[in-house]
């Protein structure tokens, strides 16, 4: 089998079992997703099954958004518009009417899967669908990107159509995944990095496997905060930011000391 | 189609500067064509303004149509175009970065049909690149890159090669292999213009030269003829002179 199957199946296999570790794993006992009583059904099936699907299909999206714009370098540009979003959120919380409105903003800040349904599933998912169409529709244009734009320019590439799939498949994804999961980083830097050392530096072949590791990773990190036995829950978007951090930081400092021009 | 392109009163302005001025050019399949001069002669402006990546005024046909009306798929077709300092992002692999030369004929490298299968491989022969195939792209040399990057130029098959100096960097005898394949390039009927700081090497493989300064073409002919001492003087600043020597040439450049 080709790497380029075997990949993408291999993180597919780790995500259902990352999906099935969190509908067994709970904080104080193992429940059997197939017994027969109502009270572990519901926790199963009502409370765990749509957070972990949330958690993948969030975890997805931002890995997917990830590989493509940094197929498309537009570092600086990324720089301008997350100091722009910042700006509309705490214009948002400026604005915000009541006490109550503010708390659910600063929550939804924190980023976090806890108590979604199966509604939010089906948010998530319809937007992840509408932009892996886009995004994929970009793969080739992406691919032209490895020579640089005047090069991806002359070999024939439509870099006009490309940036615009791209940052429309962003926009789908991401809202949607921050539509019901609130803000969560690090994935999207992090699950396309990752998957490289795997799947090679192709932009085009990046995108299906870091998709796949975004959800996985997503799903892992949910298990995590809902293990620690923590007084309050630790948000899912505070701990990815606690390990994304330093982690990133890493990834910076390795690709710093391995040079930029090759 | 009896000429592959063709200018006439050219000019590009960047900025305030006038990086080209009224440059008239025509070129016959099988030409080899080199553009000579100082740095910041006009030679890279007059190569991208060819592919429409600098607006320009005056007339430019890239076969039968200007390249601002043609798509980047359809100039791609005409034209293939090495710039001076050629990327590769991601170190992709020697092959995977040549198969991006098949862009424009509807190919991904990673799922070549049988004609791209073939370009790939010719392209990546001429260039003697056969046991790199599979490095990946940060893993070889800077003479090893250069190939790998007019490798990737040929496999487009455009009947057009425009090569930002493609030997910049190289030692003498790779550069002689490029010359080499520009060489058959327009045996096969195709034609190439390439822009060096290499005058003997230009003299050697070019049937054409083209001296340039300050954004004008001050000489251009067979290259015996065109780089005289007062051409090269004037072009460089300097008292200079091309000598035969052999079967090749020599650039002399006095102190």
């Amino acid at each position: 089998m080709s790497a380029s199957l075997r990949i993408p199946l291999a993180l597919v296999m780790l995500s259902i079992a990352a999906l099935a570790a969190a509908l067994w794993l709970g904080p104080t006992q193992l429940a059997n997703p197939f017994a027969s009583d109502d009270i572990t059904r519901t926790i199963v099936w009502d409370i765990r099954f749509p957070r972990a699907l949330t958690a993948w299909l969030a975890g997805a999206a931002l890995g997917l958004t990830g590989a493509a714009l940094q197929g498309l370098s537009l570092v600086l540009i990324g720089v301008g518009l997350s100091s722009f979003a910042g700006g509309l959120i705490a214009l948002a919380l400026n604005l915000a009417p009541n006490p109550g409105a503010l708390a659910d903003l600063v929550n939804w800040t924190l980023g976090s899967v806890d108590g979604r349904s199966l509604e939010h599933v089906a948010l998530a998912a319809t937007l992840l669908g509408i932009g892996a169409v886009l995004i994929f529709a970009a793969a080739r244009g992406l691919q032209a990107l490895t020579l640089g734009e005047e090069a991806a320019v002359a070999i024939g590439a439509n870099l006009t159509n490309t940036r615009i799939l791209v940052v429309l498949g962003a926009a789908a994804c991401t809202g949607g995944a921050t539509a019901v999961a609130g803000v969560i980083g690090f994935v999207g830097i992090a699950a396309p990095h990752l998957v490289r050392a795997l799947a090679g530096h192709d932009p085009a072949r990046l995108l299906l496997p870091s998709a796949l590791a975004g959800g996985a990773l997503l799903v892992c990190a949910d298990i995590t905060v809902r293990l620690l036995p923590t007084d309050t829950e630790l948000k899912l978007g505070v701990a990815a930011a606690l390990i994304g951090g330093p982690v990133f930081a890493l990834i910076a400092a390795r690709l710093a000391s391995r040079g930029g021009d090759s | 189609m009896s000429v592959l392109l063709s200018l006439r009163n050219v000019s590009v302005d960047l900025g305030k500067t006038r990086a080209l001025a009224d440059a008239s050019l025509e070129v016959a399949p099988g030409e080899v064509i080199a553009l000579l001069g100082p740095n910041g002669a006009g030679k890279t402006t007059l190569l991208r303004a060819v592919l429409g990546l600098v607006a320009a005024l005056g007339e430019i046909k890239l076969g039968d149509a200007s390249p601002q009306t043609l798509s980047a798929r359809e100039r791609a077709l005409r034209a293939a175009y090495l710039p001076q300092r050629p990327q590769a992002i991601w170190p992709i692999s020697v092959e995977a970065l040549v198969a991006l030369g098949r862009f424009a004929h509807g190919a991904a490298p990673d799922r070549l049909r049988m004609q791209d299968q073939h370009a790939v491989d010719d392209a990546i022969e001429a260039c003697a690149l056969g046991p790199l195939r599979q490095r990946r792209m940060d893993e070889i040399s800077g003479g090893e890159k250069a190939r790998a990057h007019l490798a990737r130029a040929l496999a487009q098959h455009a009947p057009l090669l425009l090569l930002d100096e493609p030997t910049a960097g190289l030692d003498p005898a790779q550069a002689l292999g490029v010359a080499d394949v520009l060489r058959a390039q327009a045996e096969k009927g195709g034609s190439v213009i390439f822009s060096t700081h290499d005058i003997a090497l230009a003299a050697d493989v070019a049937n054409r030269v083209l001296l340039m300064k300050s954004g004008r073409i001050i000489a251009q002919g067979a290259p015996t003829a065109a780089l005289t001492p007062d051409a090269l003087r004037k072009a460089y600043g300097r008292p200079a002179r091309l000598e035969r020597v052999g079967s090749s040439f020599a650039a002399i450049f006095e102190r």
